[in-house]
């Protein structure tokens, strides 16, 4: 590719306190792309993530953002205090923080809420107190904060992480056509059937990058392994890879 | 004249007018502060801040120099620090803050137990006096409520991102260890101007009280700003008033006074969410 990438990270390393958790790192965001980061926890994706973003100090190497780039930021659901008393309107317009010395949410921000709430089809709940959501709909109001800053990347911490069946496949269908209207997503997750088998481009992830391209070249048992430190094996279903975790114990009666 | 009280009787005395005023100032300022403390989970660190400008207030006295000035700085550098302490993680932050305010106390008390004047001094600073209010703590509290009040309104959008959601407020651009920082100095700030009238003790609980039942009755930051600074004021203004004719310390009776508004709340807002659940459970 001849275009300058989005995103390129040069033989990155950090650390948290002495420890080192991401090491010699080399990753490049070409805009267009959806990339999925996967590995175990703790391997360090979030790190990798928030050092991106600039919230976490790089040790060593260089992480090159496009110029003027926009990020548009989803934190994972389970950090959110669902407690707090804003309505979605109020955390979609909090993202205009530096624009606006003004404290109330203006017409044309209202305006501009509705019209991202509508493109995510959930443009009824603007008045809504965050609580009184669905878990589908909590996912698509977060996404919608990080999208009225008109991003050029989405970035996207374990996006399916605690949500059920149901909004997993809401999200990734969301997803999807996100993707299919331009933007570039960046995501991390753990979840390797559900969701990174889906994806076009996937990076397997522990500390350093071990695979790097297309889910079929990638999710290989030798990759897998290395990634996760345990043997897992690699099926084909319905034309796509299908891993088996094969870490199970034999329990007592099982069977009969 | 009702049922034989005469209910102007009270603000014959000067002590009282400006006690009365500095108190419902100071019950709007710590009404709109305590909005964030009770949000951001800092109730405890109001706690020790109170604790800590008590040590600033005995140094000060010791050492002759003017309240607002020694207190003033001695709570500032006390909330830059406990600032610093909460950031890092080796030891709780909870315990840091214990250690750094009770250790200030300790200071204060001992100061004046060796070179006060007696006991009575010390009580007036535990449990707040109106009688010791002068003309210049009303101009401060109303300089320190104007000034929360420009922070609270121009930052409005920096202060709830970095409350509500930190992380994403930090990648986003806001600065928010500027916004924290300035959020503990306004803190300091009003605690220094609302302890002679309410003392050290108690003013932890107008700063999380009001904003406790303000919570209660709205599921809005923006209206909880408006609710919890007019619960703070008019129990500030109605506790006073009582305390006169039922010969309590002004400060129990306003405190006793936000306890019972966040009861009545509570019981209220309880009644009506269980009427909610019930609404929703058939369906």
């Amino acid at each position: 590719m001849t275009s300058t990438p989005l995103i390129d990270c040069s033989h990155v390393s950090c650390t948290y306190g002495n420890a080192p958790v991401v090491e010699d790192v080399y990753l490049q965001i070409q805009r267009g792309e959806f990339v999925g980061i996967v590995g175990p926890s703790g391997s360090g994706k979030t790190t990798l993530l928030n050092a991106i973003m600039g919230a976490h100090p790089v040790a060593h190497g260089s992480i090159t953002l496009q110029p003027h780039l926009t990020i548009g930021y989803v934190p994972q659901v389970e950090t959110v205090d669902w407690y707090f008393p804003v309505t979605v309107e109020e955390v979609i317009a909090m993202t205009r923080t530096k624009t606006s010395w003004w404290p109330r949410i203006t017409t044309t921000e209202r305006t501009a809420v509705r019209e991202v709430l509508g493109q995510l089809g959930i443009a009824d709940v603007a008045h809504r107190h965050i609580r009184e959501l669905s878990g589908g709909q909590q996912q698509r109001v977060f996404l919608a904060r990080a999208m009225f800053s008109q991003p050029d990347i989405l970035i996207m911490d374990e996006p399916t992480s605690g949500v059920d069946v149901r909004t997993r496949h809401e999200i990734l269908h969301l997803l999807a056509n996100l993707h299919e209207k331009g933007l570039t997503i960046l995501l991390t997750t753990h979840d390797l059937n559900g969701l990174a088998a889906h994806l076009p481009r996937l990076v397997c992830f522990n500390k350093k990058v071990i695979a790097d391209g297309n889910p079929r070249q990638v999710l290989t048992p030798q990759v897998l392994e290395q990634t996760y430190g345990a043997p897992m094996e690699v099926l084909e279903h319905g034309g796509m890879p299908l891993v088996i975790d094969h870490g199970r114990v034999a329990m007592r009666g099982e069977g009969k | 004249m009702i049922l034989g009280i005469d209910l102007m009787e009270p603000y014959g005395f000067q002590f009282f007018r400006q006690g009365l005023i500095v108190a419902t100032i100071a019950g709007a300022l710590c009404g709109l502060l305590g909005v964030f403390v009770v949000l951001r989970g800092m109730s405890y660190i109001g706690h020790g801040l109170s604790h800590a400008v008590f040590g600033g207030a005995a140094a000060s006295a010791v050492l002759r120099i003017n309240f607002f000035l020694g207190a003033g700085v001695w709570g500032i550098i006390s909330g830059l620090l406990i600032a610093r302490v909460a950031r890092r993680r080796v030891l709780g932050a909870d315990a840091a803050i214990g250690v750094v305010t009770t250790a200030s106390f300790a200071l204060g008390l001992a100061l004046m137990n060796r070179y006060g004047q007696a006991g009575k001094s010390i009580e007036a600073v535990l449990f707040g006096s109106v009688l010791g209010v002068q003309m210049v703590d009303i101009y401060a509290v109303s300089g320190v409520a104007i000034l929360g009040l420009v922070v609270v309104v121009l930052g409005y959008r920096r202060l709830l991102f970095s409350t509500f959601d930190r992380d994403v407020a930090q990648v986003s651009g806001v600065n928010v260890s500027a916004v924290e920082a300035g959020l503990l100095a306004m803190l300091s700030l009003t605690i220094l101007v609302t302890m002679r009238v309410i003392g050290t003790l108690l003013i932890s609980a107008l700063l999380v009280i009001p904003a406790a039942s303000a919570r209660m009755t709205t599921n809005s930051f923006a209206r909880m700003l408006w609710i919890s600074p007019i619960i703070g004021a008019s129990t500030c203004f109605v506790g006073m008033n009582l305390s006169y004719f039922l010969d309590t310390s002004a400060s129990a009776t306003i405190i006793l006074l936000d306890a019972l508004v966040f009861v009545v709340v509570y019981a209220v807002a309880g009644t009506r969410n269980r009427m909610k659940m019930a609404s929703l459970g058939h369906i």
